[in-house]
């Protein structure tokens, strides 16, 4: 077997592995360290003489490890060997297994950050090196959140799935971390995305169509990467990005996974997103965008939650649809704490022809950006305007 | 999580010290130096434990200015500048969840023990950074 195919196989299996050994009542932390051990036999001896059943080969290993693993701890503590410990035999069927690991990883108990960390080493199967250069950060700190995410969630014991919308927040935050190098976790998440929608297709009682509606959304933003920057990472805005750079396949999948999901009549925040999305990307050129959909949208997701982000979003779509005079009104209603409120309120009072507060409003825009390509991006809107002045 | 910049300054152009704690450090004994490097030794092991430890280092007082002065020219310095109004001494980087927690995090640091083993009350400047990933949302 070669060493690539080792690799890859290894990835797609040691979740699977990780999570029948929770599912049989296996400590977390226990059973990763366990499953870790194992594959790093699998790399010494798969390319040599690989298995006929490479998941039982790992699982068989693993638990041999787990068990070893509680007998030098009950040795060290001078308590019984606790080999009754070793986890029962059980059914073996992935989908469960997908969410309950996702929704071990994605505890109430744990930060955002250390949520995403473990669900990326844990379920993603990346590398602690690989998640610490995606994040920008030293190996040893990400190995101390990992490690110490892994001990908050210790000792909890639960068979069943935990709360599906804690696990859809922790995907939509890793999605929209976008990429910094190597890792691209707009990908990771959208792949772990999709094992959640297959998982829960297994099981249609159970099946939140907001599942559905996240990877939809995903799959729609995510279809226009390749327009949305130029090549030295400048950021171009949705109405001026050269729409033949959109993934036309990636948008048919987004549309037809969001039209399963709508079709099952529980509307939720993130399908409504992806309605939003889905008729940007219908859209040939910007100027016929259907600004009255999408404004109906936005009310929907007004009732849906009362995010100031969506309020926010909502007033550039009133001031397409009524004019940027109407659009500034709506925004009045707005908080304007926001970080992007400075930048709505630029374009509208530029839409409005009023040039010297769309100036002063870029520039506080640009004070308030959070990353170097908006910053940039709102300093060159004001230098525009003030060249044309 | 999100990165910040805490910055040790030797003079500072921000707010006055805290009275009594402007000794300088050659004037402390030797012991009190040792208690407050150990103290800033175990600040960033414990925050390398907490996952929030990016990067730190301490800074010479002297700095030379340099710029570019036309193709084929070698570079053009000015300087050295010791008296300058405002140095930076160090700084240390975190990654956190909050700006509470990175405002936590310098308080810790500004508590470092000083003459007489009290508090030092240094002044911290902390700076948010601007994110380099390129987003996915619009």
């Amino acid at each position: 077997m070669h060493e690539d195919q080792v690799n890859d196989l290894m990835r797609t299996l040691a979740p699977q592995v990780l999570g029948v050994l929770v599912r049989r009542g296996a400590d977390f932390g226990g059973a990763e360290d366990a499953v870790q051990e194992a594959l790093i036999e699998a790399v010494r001896h798969w390319p040599d003489s690989p298995p006929d059943d490479p998941k039982a080969w790992l699982l068989r290993v693993a638990g041999r490890k787990l068990i070893d693993a509680q007998r030098s701890e009950a040795a060290r503590r001078r308590r019984e060997e606790r080999v009754g410990d070793e986890p029962p035999p059980g059914p073996t069927e992935q989908a469960d297994d997908t969410l309950l690991l996702l929704s071990r990883c994605c505890h109430p108990a744990l930060s955002p950050a250390s949520a995403i960390a473990l669900t990326l080493r844990a379920v993603g199967g990346l590398t602690t090196a690989q998640i610490a250069r995606a994040f920008l950060v030293p190996e040893a700190t990400m190995a101390q959140r990992i490690s110490r995410a892994k001990r908050t969630i210790s000792g909890e014991r639960f068979d069943t799935p935990g709360d599906v919308r804690a696990v859809l927040h922790v995907l939509y935050l890793i999605f929209n971390e976008g990429f910094t190098g190597e890792i691209s976790l707009a990908d990771e998440a959208i792949r772990l995305t999709r094992q959640l929608v297959a998982a829960e297709a297994a099981e249609p009682l159970r099946m939140d169509p907001e599942i559905a509606g996240l990877l939809a959304l995903m799959l729609l933003h995510h279809a226009r990467r390749a327009a949305r920057y130029t090549a030295s990472g400048e950021l171009v805005p949705l109405d001026q990005q050269d729409r033949s750079l959109w993934d036309t396949s990636m948008i048919a999948e987004g549309v037809a996974v969001l039209q399963g999901a709508l079709a099952r009549d529980r509307l939720g925040e993130y399908q409504a997103q992806a309605a939003i999305a889905a008729l940007h990307d219908d859209a040939p050129t910007a100027d016929e965008t259907d600004w009255p959909q999408i404004l109906e949208w936005y009310d929907e997701l007004t009732r849906l939650t009362d995010s100031p982000v969506v309020a926010l979003n909502r007033a550039v779509a009133v001031g397409q649809v009524d004019g940027p005079r109407a659009g500034l009104a709506a925004l009045a209603d707005v908080d304007p704490s926001l970080s992007r409120w400075d930048a709505v309120a630029a374009h509208l009072y530029e839409r409005a022809d009023d040039v010297p507060r769309a100036i002063e409003h870029y520039l506080t825009a640009a004070d308030r950006a959070s990353s170097k390509a908006e910053l940039t991006h709102l300093i060159k809107q004001a230098a525009r305007l003030r060249a044309r002045a | 999580m999100a990165k910040y910049l805490l910055l040790k300054h030797y003079r500072r152009s921000g707010p006055a010290p805290v009275p009594g704690t402007d000794a300088p450090m050659d004037e402390w004994t030797p012991e009190e130096i040792t208690a407050h490097i150990d103290y800033m030794r175990r600040f960033a092991e414990k925050l390398t434990e907490r996952g929030e430890f990016v990067s730190e280092s301490a800074l010479l007082p002297e700095g030379t200015f340099v710029r570019y002065d036309g193709e084929g020219r070698p570079p053009v310095t000015d300087g050295p500048f010791a008296e300058t109004k405002d140095l930076i001494a160090g700084f240390m980087i975190i990654d956190v969840e909050s700006q509470e927690r990175a405002y936590e995090a310098a308080a810790e640091l500004s508590a470092a023990p000083g003459q007489g083993g009290r508090p030092i009350y240094e002044w911290l400047e902390v700076r948010p950074f601007l994110t380099e990933s390129l987003t996915t949302a619009e």
